[in-house]
C-alpha cells in the first residue's frame, strides 16, 4: 500500500512537472534550412534575431529576404512576449538583434548595458475586433463599457494592456472586462473562439485574423500607439550581420513589409 | 473489531542484493536536475521584501481564489472521482479497460490541450455551452469555470490513488461483510472506505495539489481577472512581466505548498 501510494505520488509529480510548461522554449528553428551557394559577400554565420510576438510575419519574411541576399549567411529567430526575450537576453541569451513592442522594454536591455541607441521602426495602434457575427452589437469603442457585454482586454501589466488603458482614457471610456490576458493572442483566441463579445487587440493581430474575426476602427487609437525599437545588442557574435538586418528592416523594403502587415511608421507620421 | 488491516511490519534492507555502484553517477544527476532548479528559485527570493510581496491586494486575491476554488474542485473529485474508482475496481463492466485509459486521460494531456477540450464543450459556443446559455447558465469567465478546470485535471489523481488502494486492499473482508449479512451499502461504509482510506487521503492531497497547479486549461477556458479567475499560477505569469521579484515570492509559495504535499503523501507512518 505505502508501495503504491509512492509510486503514484512520483508519478503524479512528475506529471504535474511536466504539465506545467506552458512557457515553451522559444522557436529557434532557422528561417531557411537549403544549404547556401558560396557568394562574394562578406557576411556570413549564424545571425539570431529576437522579435516580439507580434513581428512574427515580419520579421520571418524579412530573415528568408537576408538569407537570400546573403547565401552564406543563416538567420535565426525566436519570438516571444517582448518581456521574455528582454528577460533571456538579460540571463545571456547568444541573440544579436532584438526587437520589441514597446520603449518600455527596450529601455529596460539599454539599462542593463546590453545594447545602446535603439532605434524605432514601426507603430502600432488598437483596434476593437467582435466574433464575426457580432453577438454583442459592438459598433464603437465606447459600446464596450455597455453592462453585460463580455469584454477581454491585455492586463495593464503587458504593453498592449497598457495601450488599452491610455485608450480609455484618451475617450473617457471606463471598460469593466471579464477577462485581463497576459498576451495579445489570448485576448484574440477568447474573440475567435467566441467565448468572448469584444476585445481589444493591437490593428496588426485585427488584420491578421482576417475573416475570424469582425474588426470596429477606433479613430481615437492613434493617440494610443506602442513604439516598436530594434538595436543590436553589445554582445552580438555577429554585428555586421546585425547591423545589416537592422538596416534592411528600418529601410524602404522593410518599410514595406511592416506596412503590408498593418503597421505605421514611426515618427506618428 | 477495527475493519481496519493489521499493518504490514516494514521489510529490513536486505544486505545481500547489493546496486551496482555507477548506478549512484545517473542517479545524482537526476537528482541534481530537479533539485537546483528549486534552489535557484530559493536563492533568488528577497527575503527582506517577502512579506510586503506576499501580501499585496493582488498576491492575497490570488491566494485566495486559489484556496477556494482547490478545496471546491477536490470537493467535486471525491464525490464524482470514489463513485469512479469503485466502479473501475469493483465492477466488470464491457469496455471498462478503455474507459480506464480514456479517463486517466487528463494525466498525460497538456493542460492547454484541456483548456480547449473544456472550451469546446463547455464554452459559449461550445457542445454544451449553447443550451447552458439558453437556460440562462453561463460558466465563461467565471469563478465555476476554474473550478471546473481544476476538476478536470485533478478528478485522474483521485480515481488512480483510490483506484489502486481498493486493489491492493483486495475483497476477502467485504466477502466475508456480506456473508455475514451486510448489504451492500453498509459493506461500502463499513468495510470498503475505512479500508481505503488512506488510499483516498493520499488521493485528496494529490487532486488537491493539482488543481491549485492548475494553469493551462484556467488560462485557456477560464481567462484571467483579479479576484475572479486569476489563480495563484496566472499571478505568477502575469507579475513576471513588470515584477519579477513577485513572481519569485509566489513562486515560492507555490514551492512550499508542493513540499507540504509531498510529505503529507510520501512521509506518512508506514501503512
Amino acid at each position: 500500500m505505502r508501495t503504491a501510494a509512492g509510486v503514484v505520488a512520483v508519478a503524479a509529480l512528475l506529471l504535474a512537472a511536466c504539465g506545467g510548461g506552458d512557457a515553451a522554449p522559444p522557436d529557434t528553428a532557422p528561417a531557411g534550412a537549403t544549404a547556401p551557394a558560396p557568394a562574394a559577400d562578406g557576411l556570413d554565420g549564424t545571425l539570431t534575431v529576437f522579435a516580439a510576438a507580434s513581428l512574427t510575419e515580419v520579421v520571418g519574411e524579412l530573415a528568408t529576404v537576408m538569407e537570400q541576399e546573403h547565401p552564406r549567411l543563416t538567420v535565426r529567430t525566436s519570438f516571444a512576449g517582448s518581456s521574455d526575450l528582454a528577460a533571456q537576453v538579460e540571463q545571456g541569451a547568444p541573440a544579436d538583434v532584438l526587437a520589441t513592442a514597446d520603449e518600455r522594454t527596450m529601455q529596460r536591455v539599454v539599462d542593463a548595458g546590453l545594447a545602446a541607441d535603439p532605434v524605432p521602426f514601426a507603430t502600432n495602434t488598437l483596434a476593437v475586433v467582435t466574433p464575426p457575427d457580432d453577438p454583442g452589437g459592438v459598433a464603437s469603442f465606447a459600446d464596450l463599457a455597455r453592462s453585460g457585454l463580455a469584454v477581454v482586454v491585455c492586463a495593464p501589466q503587458v504593453p498592449c494592456g497598457a495601450a488599452t488603458e491610455r485608450l480609455e482614457q484618451l475617450t473617457g471610456t471606463t471598460l469593466t472586462p471579464v477577462s485581463e490576458a497576459g498576451s495579445v493572442t489570448d485576448v484574440l483566441g477568447a474573440v475567435t473562439s467566441g467565448q468572448a463579445d469584444a476585445g481589444v487587440v493591437y490593428a496588426t493581430d485585427a488584420r491578421r485574423a482576417g475573416d475570424a474575426v469582425r474588426t470596429v476602427a477606433v479613430p481615437a487609437a492613434d493617440g494610443a500607439v506602442n513604439t516598436y525599437p530594434v538595436a543590436v545588442l553589445d554582445d552580438a557574435a555577429e554585428p555586421a550581420a546585425a547591423r545589416a538586418f537592422v538596416d534592411l528592416l528600418t529601410g524602404p523594403e522593410g518599410r514595406e513589409v511592416l506596412a503590408q502587415a498593418g503597421f505605421g511608421a514611426p515618427d506618428g507620421s | 473489531m477495527s475493519p481496519v488491516p493489521r499493518r504490514a511490519a516494514r521489510r529490513p534492507a536486505s544486505a545481500g542484493a547489493e546496486l551496482p555502484r555507477w548506478v549512484l553517477a545517473p542517479a545524482a544527476v537526476g537528482a541534481l536536475l530537479v533539485l537546483l532548479p528549486l534552489a535557484a528559485l530559493v536563492l533568488q527570493v528577497d527575503w527582506a521584501d517577502l512579506p510586503a510581496l506576499l501580501s499585496s491586494e493582488a498576491s492575497r486575491a490570488a491566494l485566495a481564489l486559489s484556496l477556494r476554488t482547490s478545496a471546491a474542485a477536490t470537493a467535486l473529485c471525491v464525490l464524482l472521482g470514489v463513485p469512479m474508482a469503485l466502479v473501475l475496481a469493483r465492477t466488470s463492466l464491457p469496455g471498462l479497460r478503455v474507459l480506464r485509459s480514456l479517463v486517466l486521460l487528463p494525466l498525460v494531456l497538456p493542460p492547454v490541450v484541456g483548456g480547449l477540450a473544456l472550451l469546446h464543450a463547455f464554452g459559449r459556443r461550445g457542445l454544451l455551452g449553447g443550451q447552458l446559455e439558453a437556460l440562462g447558465v453561463s460558466i465563461a469567465f467565471t469563478t465555476a469555470a476554474v473550478v471546473l478546470a481544476q476538476t478536470f485535471v485533478a478528478l485522474p489523481f483521485l480515481v488512480v490513488s483510490l483506484e489502486g488502494a481498493l486493489r491492493t486492499a483486495g475483497r476477502r473482508h467485504e466477502e466475508v461483510a456480506a456473508v455475514l449479512g451486510a448489504g451492500p451499502w453498509t459493506v461500502l461504509r463499513r468495510v470498503t472506505l475505512p479500508v481505503v482510506l488512506p488510499g483516498l487521503a493520499s488521493g485528496v492531497v494529490l487532486s488537491f495539489a493539482r488543481a491549485l497547479g492548475e494553469f493551462g486549461a484556467t488560462l485557456t477556458f477560464a481567462g484571467s481577472l483579479q479576484g475572479t479567475t486569476r489563480t495563484l499560477p496566472l499571478e505568477v505569469y502575469l507579475q513576471r512581466e513588470t515584477d519579477p521579484d513577485a513572481a519569485v515570492a509566489l513562486a515560492l509559495l507555490l514551492v512550499v505548498v508542493a513540499a507540504v504535499v509531498v510529505v503529507a503523501v510520501r512521509g506518512r507512518p508506514a501503512l
